[in-house]
Order: C-alpha cells, then sequence, then structure tokens
C-alpha cells in the first residue's frame, strides 16, 4: 500500500475536497446570514433538493446552465421565503417548519421530476460545468492542480467567503443583521424593522442553498436524483455552529467535511479493506465529533429560534 | 402628554393619563408596579400606539407612530433591560440603526471619536471599543445613556435606572443626570424608590392602576409617607422593628467554598460563612458578582469545585438536591419564572412540586389530587396568593401572587435553612411588603435565613449580619445598622479594613 500516497494522490484529495466542499460552503454562507438574524432553518435540506431539480429542468430545456442557475437560486429563494413566512410571519416551531420543508421539499422536486420526464431507463443529462483553469496560476505544478482547476462556481464560493465576512464586519446590513439575531428588542427600538431584516437573512441564505443545489445537479453532477443532496444541508447547519457563525471559519469547516468525503470517495476506489458502509459514514462522523467539541464553546445569537413581537415583555 | 389611554385586551393600562415635562428639569413619575408607568412611557416612546389622547412637544402636536419618530422628536429612552446586543462593541451598538457617513458601509471610526467626545463632556467614561459583555452594569447604563444623546435627545426617559446600582453608582448617576439638566436637557426618571424622589427629581407624577393621581414639585417639605399614600393608597410600613431573637446554634456554614459558573469560569471563591437559628445574614453585592452561583451551590444545584458546606452539622457538600430539600433547605430563587415556578403548570401543582411524590400527595405512584388541592386551598388562604382558583395557570398571575406561591411552597413546613435570593426584585410595594414580613416571620420561627439582594435598603433592613460579596469573594461582615455607605464600598470591591482606593471600573 505504500505506493498509494503519492504526490499525485495527494494532489487529487486536495483538488477534490476543495470541490466538495464548495456545496456545503455556499448554503452554510447564506445560513450564517438567517442564523444570525436568529432564524434557524432547518429546510435548507429540502430547498438544495428543490434548487437541485429546478437548476437541472432549467439548464435541460434552456440549453443554458447560466439559465439553470439562476432557475436554482430562485426557488431557493421562493422555498426559504416560505421559511421565513413560517417562521417570522406565522411565528411558527422553527424546527417544525424547517423539518416540514425538508421533508416537502424532497418529495415535491421528485414529483415535479417525475411529471416532467416520467419514469426513464438513463435519467436525461445536461452538459455540466466545465472546469476554467485560470489562466497562469493552474500551470504552477501541484497549487495549481488543487486550487486553480476548478469550475465558476468553485471559485465563486470561496470568494463569497469573504465578501461575506466583509458584509457582516462593515456595513450596516451586516450590523443590523446581528443585531436583530443577539436583541430584537434593541434593534426594533432603533427603528430596524425586524420582521424585514429576517425575511432578508432567511431569503438570503435560500438563494445560497440555491445556488448550492443548482451546483450539485448541473456542476459536480449531471443530472438530477433526489437523493442527491444526501445531507450535505444539514451538515451545511452544523457547519454554520461549528464556524461560530464566521463565514472563513465556515469555510475551514466546509474543508473539514470535503477532505473527509474526499478520503472516502478515494478509499473506496482503492479498495481500502473496510466496509464502504463505514467509509460512506466518515464525512458524517467527521462532521458530528467536531460539531460536539466546538459546539461547547459556541454563544448561540441570544434570540436564536425566538420569534419576536413588540408586544410581548 | 394629554388624556392618555392605553389598552391591553379589557385591561385599562392607562386610563386619560395627563402628563407634563418642564424643560430643564428632572420629573419623576411615581408607581407601583403594574401602575402603568412604564407603559406611558413605551407610548411616549412609540413603542406602544395610544387608544386615546395626544402628545406635545414644546407645544407642538406630535405624532409619535414609532421609536424612529420619537428619536427624531428628540426623544431617548435608556430601558430598564438594556436595549444592548452583548456580544458587540460599544460603537457597534450606537451606530445601529444610525444612517452611516460612508453609504452601506460602517463609518466606526468616525462615530468612535465623536463617542469618545461627548462621553468626556459628561463624565461618562465609556470606551467605545469595549464590548457590552465586558462592561459592569452601571457602565452599561452610560453606554444607553450616551446612546441617547448622541442620537441628540433633549429629553430622555429612564426606566428604574437604580434597580441595579450600588449606591455610589447611583449617586454618580444622578450627578450625570443633574449635568444633563443643568445643560438643558430634560429627564423622565421612572421610579418607585421614593428616596431617589425626593433626592434627585424636581417634580413628580403619581400613577396608580393606570390613573394620574397627583402632579407636585418636590419642595423639602415633601415626605416619604405623603408620596407613598399617594402611591399606594394607604399607609405604608417603613421600618420594621423585628424582635431581637438570641441566634442559637449554626445551622448552614461554608468554609473555603469554591463555585464555577456556566462559562467555566470560577464565580465564588474561598468563600466561608455561616447562618445560624433565627437569624437573618443579608448577603450584599452588585449582579453578577458569584450570588446565583452561591445559592445553587446551597442547594445542591451546582456542583461546588472546593470547600465545605455542613447543614445542621452534616456534610452536605456536592450531595443531590433532594438530600437538600429532605434536611429541610428552602430556595427563592432569583429567577422565579425559569427557575421557581413551572410556569405552565396550574398553581397547586407548583404548590407540591417539590414533595409530590411523597404521602399525603402521592400514594403507590399515584397523585392524590383532593390532597394536593386541600393543600393549594390553605396554601392560597395563609399566603394571601390572589388567584381565582387552585387550578389557575401561574404563568397568569401576577409577579408578586407568583412570588406568593414560592414563599408558600418554600416556607409552609417551617424550613430550617432559607436561601432568599434577590426575593424581592420586580416586585411593588405592596408585594414586598409581603414578602419581607414572611422572612422575619420564618427567622423568628428559628430559621437561619440567607438574604442576598442587591436591594442595600432591603439588607439593611432585615438583616441581623451584612456580608458582602464582589466578585466571589467575601468582602467582610458588618454588624447590623451599618451605613449604607459602608456597605457600598465592600460591593465595589474595597475590603474591610483596607484603605486603598476602589479597585477597577470606577
Amino acid at each position: 500500500m505504500d505506493n498509494i500516497f503519492t504526490a499525485t494522490f495527494f494532489v487529487s484529495i486536495f483538488a477534490s475536497t476543495i470541490r466538495l466542499a464548495t456545496p456545503i460552503l455556499l448554503t452554510a454562507l447564506g445560513e450564517i446570514y438567517t442564523q444570525r438574524s436568529g432564524i434557524l432553518n432547518l429546510g435548507l435540506e429540502g430547498t438544495m433538493t428543490m434548487s437541485a431539480m429546478a437548476g437541472f429542468v432549467c439548464a435541460y430545456f434552456s440549453k443554458s446552465l447560466f439559465i439553470g442557475f439562476l432557475g436554482g437560486i430562485v426557488i431557493g429563494m421562493i422555498c426559504s421565503a416560505f421559511m421565513a413566512f413560517l417562521s417570522v410571519t406565522i411565528r411558527a416551531n422553527q424546527v417544525i417548519a424547517g423539518t416540514a420543508l425538508t421533508i416537502l421539499g424532497i418529495g415535491f422536486s421528485s414529483f415535479i421530476y417525475r411529471i416532467i420526464f416520467g419514469i426513464q431507463k438513463l435519467p436525461p443529462q445536461v452538459e455540466s460545468l466545465t472546469k476554467f483553469d485560470v489562466p497562469l496560476l493552474s500551470r504552477i505544478p501541484y497549487i495549481g492542480t488543487i486550487f486553480f482547476q476548478h469550475n465558476l462556481i468553485v471559485y465563486l464560493a470561496y470568494i463569497l467567503a469573504i465578501i461575506n465576512w466583509v458584509v457582516l464586519e462593515k456595513t450596516t446590513f451586516g450590523l443590523n443583521v446581528k443585531a436583530v439575531g443577539e436583541h430584537p428588542r434593541a434593534a426594533d427600538s432603533k427603528g430596524i424593522s425586524v420582521t424585514k431584516i429576517r425575511y432578508t437573512a432567511v431569503i438570503i441564505g435560500g438563494a445560497f442553498a440555491g445556488l448550492s443545489g443548482a451546483f450539485m445537479s448541473i456542476a459536480y453532477m449531471n443530472s438530477f436524483s433526489d437523493t442527491m443532496i444526501a445531507g450535505r444541508g444539514f451538515i451545511a447547519v452544523a457547519v454554520v455552529v461549528f464556524a461560530r457563525w464566521n463565514p472563513l471559519r465556515a469555510m475551514a469547516g466546509s474543508l473539514l467535511f470535503g477532505i473527509a468525503s474526499a478520503l472516502q470517495i478515494r478509499f473506496q476506489a482503492i479498495g481500502v479493506p473496510i466496509p464502504n458502509q463505514f467509509l460512506l459514514m466518515l464525512p458524517y462522523l467527521v462532521t458530528i465529533i467536531a460539531l460536539i467539541t466546538v459546539s461547547k464553546k459556541a454563544e448561540f445569537p441570544s434570540a436564536y429560534t425566538k420569534p419576536y413581537s413588540r408586544m410581548e415583555r | 402628554m394629554r388624556n392618555i389611554t392605553k389598552i391591553f385586551g379589557h385591561l385599562k393600562a392607562n386610563d386619560a393619563v395627563d402628563f407634563k415635562l418642564r424643560e430643564k428639569s428632572i420629573h419623576g413619575l411615581l408607581g407601583e408596579n403594574g401602575a402603568g408607568k412604564t407603559t406611558l412611557m413605551n407610548v411616549l416612546y412609540g413603542l406602544y400606539r395610544q387608544e386615546e389622547g395626544e402628545i406635545y412637544i414644546h407645544g407642538q402636536k406630535t405624532d409619535i407612530s414609532s421609536p424612529l419618530k420619537a428619536i427624531s422628536s428628540g426623544i431617548g429612552m435608556v430601558h430598564q433591560h438594556f436595549m444592548l446586543a452583548r456580544p458587540l462593541t460599544v460603537v457597534e451598538n450606537i451606530m445601529l440603526g444610525r444612517k452611516s457617513s460612508r453609504g452601506i458601509f460602517l463609518d466606526t471610526k468616525k462615530v468612535a471619536a465623536e463617542i469618545r467626545e461627548l462621553s468626556d463632556k459628561y463624565h461618562l467614561m465609556v470606551d467605545p471599543y469595549a464590548r457590552i459583555w465586558q462592561l459592569s452594569v452601571g457602565e452599561q447604563q452610560r453606554v444607553e445613556i450616551l446612546t441617547t444623546i448622541y442620537q441628540g435627545a433633549n429629553i430622555l426617559i429612564l426606566d428604574e435606572p437604580t434597580a441595579v446600582l450600588t449606591p455610589q453608582e447611583a449617586e454618580t448617576l444622578f450627578s450625570i443626570l443633574r449635568q444633563m439638566r443643568d445643560d438643558g436637557k430634560s429627564m423622565i426618571l421612572i421610579t418607585h424608590k421614593l428616596e431617589e424622589i425626593l433626592s434627585v427629581v424636581d417634580d413628580v407624577t403619581i400613577l396608580r392602576d393606570g390613573k394620574m393621581i397627583n402632579s407636585l414639585k418636590v419642595t423639602p417639605a415633601t415626605t416619604k409617607e405623603e408620596l407613598s399614600r399617594l402611591m399606594v393608597g394607604r399607609d405604608v410600613l417603613f421600618d420594621f422593628y423585628p424582635v431581637a431573637v438570641k441566634p442559637g446554634k449554626e445551622r448552614i456554614s461554608m468554609k473555603n467554598l469554591s463555585v464555577r459558573n456556566d462559562k467555566d469560569f470560577s464565580a465564588v471563591r474561598n468563600f466561608s460563612l455561616s447562618v445560624a437559628e433565627g437569624e437573618i445574614v443579608g448577603l450584599a453585592g452588585v449582579d453578577g458578582n458569584g450570588q446565583k452561583e452561591l445559592a445553587e451551590a446551597l442547594t445542591g444545584l451546582r456542583p461546588a469545585e472546593g470547600g465545605l458546606i455542613f447543614i445542621n452539622g452534616k456534610e452536605a457538600v456536592n450531595k443531590p438536591p433532594v438530600f437538600y430539600i429532605n434536611e429541610g433547605v428552602a430556595h427563592i430563587p432569583e429567577d422565579r419564572q425559569s427557575m421557581g415556578l413551572a410556569m405552565g403548570f396550574c398553581v397547586s401543582k407548583n404548590l407540591v412540586i417539590k414533595r409530590f411524590y411523597q404521602q399525603p400527595y402521592a400514594k403507590n405512584g399515584l397523585l392524590n389530587y383532593k390532597n394536593i388541592k386541600d393543600h393549594a386551598k390553605k396554601m392560597i388562604q395563609d399566603f394571601q396568593i390572589k388567584t381565582n382558583s387552585t387550578e389557575d395557570i401561574t404563568r397568569d398571575l401576577s409577579g408578586g401572587n407568583q412570588q406568593k406561591v414560592i414563599l408558600a411552597r418554600e416556607l409552609a413546613d417551617d424550613p430550617s435553612v432559607l436561601i432568599a435570593n434577590q426575593p424581592t426584585r420586580g416586585l411593588d410595594v405592596g408585594a414586598t411588603e409581603y414578602v419581607r414580613s414572611r422572612l422575619l416571620e420564618a427567622r423568628s420561627k428559628g430559621s437561619a435565613v440567607l438574604l442576598i439582594s442587591a436591594d442595600i435598603e432591603e439588607i439593611i433592613q432585615l438583616s441581623d449580619r451584612i456580608a458582602v460579596i464582589y466578585n466571589g469573594e467575601l468582602m467582610g461582615v458588618l454588624p447590623k445598622g451599618s451605613q449604607p455607605e459602608a456597605i457600598g464600598l465592600l460591593m465595589m470591591g474595597k475590603r474591610q479594613g483596607d484603605n486603598a482606593s476602589v479597585k477597577e471600573n470606577y
């Protein structure tokens, strides 16, 4: 087995780590806004599935991946607007609303998909997003292969992590979101609409989850299946807590999940003598362990999962 | 404010109230809890919308539809529960909701400089880059005042500002208020403390049951008795003259007790104190100096890190809560709503919650509802709990009556030790008077009472000995009849017999 652990092996592991971390990172980035405003959106799994389906359908019929991503984002925003309605306006229990949205999203997406495509022997496919080699940088040995030979969404995800950090720390909008999650009454008394900020934050979260869902069906893969999200929506929620609501730390958390997934796939491929069911568990196991160790320290936003009403004291 | 009426459901919280604030004055708004003081001010600040009545500012009729409108009309409010997001910095809290000079980006540096300037002007001593959780309560309050001034407030509403302060901190606050008055600002001080009205206020308006009772100028001739009669509607007993009971043998004692808080920091350090039969030991201290952790360690709710506890001579450290209950340790927790009561339960169940599994309330694992109900009826009568039936949900009771439910449960079978943590917090004058008289009664029946309170007056009134806690340490034990100033100094970390200047933050 010694000849497995060559430079090529590590390069390919790291490259796929970055790629596999992308959907988790995108979803987590959006969920950071949502949770910072005090809402826990557990419906991300369903939202991502809906968007994966929508992205695929749009791309399939329009023959344009751009339309596909757009469709995914729009559906993501619609799903999360529904979540916002349930948790902010109706003031429903967020855990229940989110879980319901997940179940609904997964079921509804496969229902629509069946209506459109029926049952076919070979699943319909699209031409998925090709990788884009960054000029010059991609030719650096090892580094180039690891970092600069991915598709555009991958680069975008990591750039967004930085942008989101700036938005949260340096802009009035970011401050408003944080204040609404920490002390909605204070924000309200300063003339900030808690409802508006929470809707916005949840819908931004949906847009990110939507992009991430579309990434799964038309960039990472080239077809849709209702099980393709495979818990990534939930992992993203875990990563948000792991990252203590910081977009840059979310990058680290996603990469951790990414490397566990990459190793798992590679171990299966080279036939490591461990039953593949156990290997499949690896990324989830890593997530659970990471979460347990870190989350004890996590200071949740004070108004986390608490609906706000001006009249209650 | 003219003719203000505000209705919640079928309750008239404000009933045609008139309120007039002169320019350059400090105006006291006096009333018991539930008299409608805060409601009236929330109307003025735009948090509530009145059903009837008008508001005039500088003679101009003004429609205050939201806090934003209030702020732009020059009204600022310092709330009782601070409106500060704890993980954020002072400057971030102040910038909140304000237009930035840099568009969508925050202009932190500019605002911080302006804050520093204002802070110096009024001697507020606020560091713009400190995070709120690092600040003492007094400092947080000054941040709140600063926020309102920064927003350009000329009229400041302060809701029970001294409830959480030491006497010295309160004095500092008053001198800040006086300075602001001389600078042309007007202030409304919501309070139910009569001393404050007499010492700092120019005019006073008294509310009772949502109605305006009287509005008068405070003169040196104004007396506490006069005000309290207006406020409560009857004469109130101010001074208890507890019958001196000779303390008997030690009931509870701590030796070098150390306890950690939820964040795993040391909260109580090397704490030694004892309380004897028939004695009230008052433990004074500013909130958050380890009182909660101490009370929890003394009732088995929190493990002790080190040291010893003896109850009735038995070693008791780190025993389960039921051990303490069986030894007759009663506990009035600091937060009655989350720790003292199951709010969703009815009164009768809350009354037996410590002993529901024992005879006569249960037999062979089945509850005996008749006995539970009979017990509740008796308690409701003995402790004058205002409730429609034994089956009323506890949440629907007023704060004072909720506290009476706890008292009834804890005092019914004459405990050997009573740990009372802030037993009168948030209660109105009538309920406070009642709770205090019950504590004295428990003492004369022979209970050892540890009264933990941030209210110095309460401590002085009731205690046979006065201990002071600061930063988890015992600062000293003072005899009965000590001066508030002496206690206040210890509360700020000046050790007994220590002549050096006061430590930190002040």
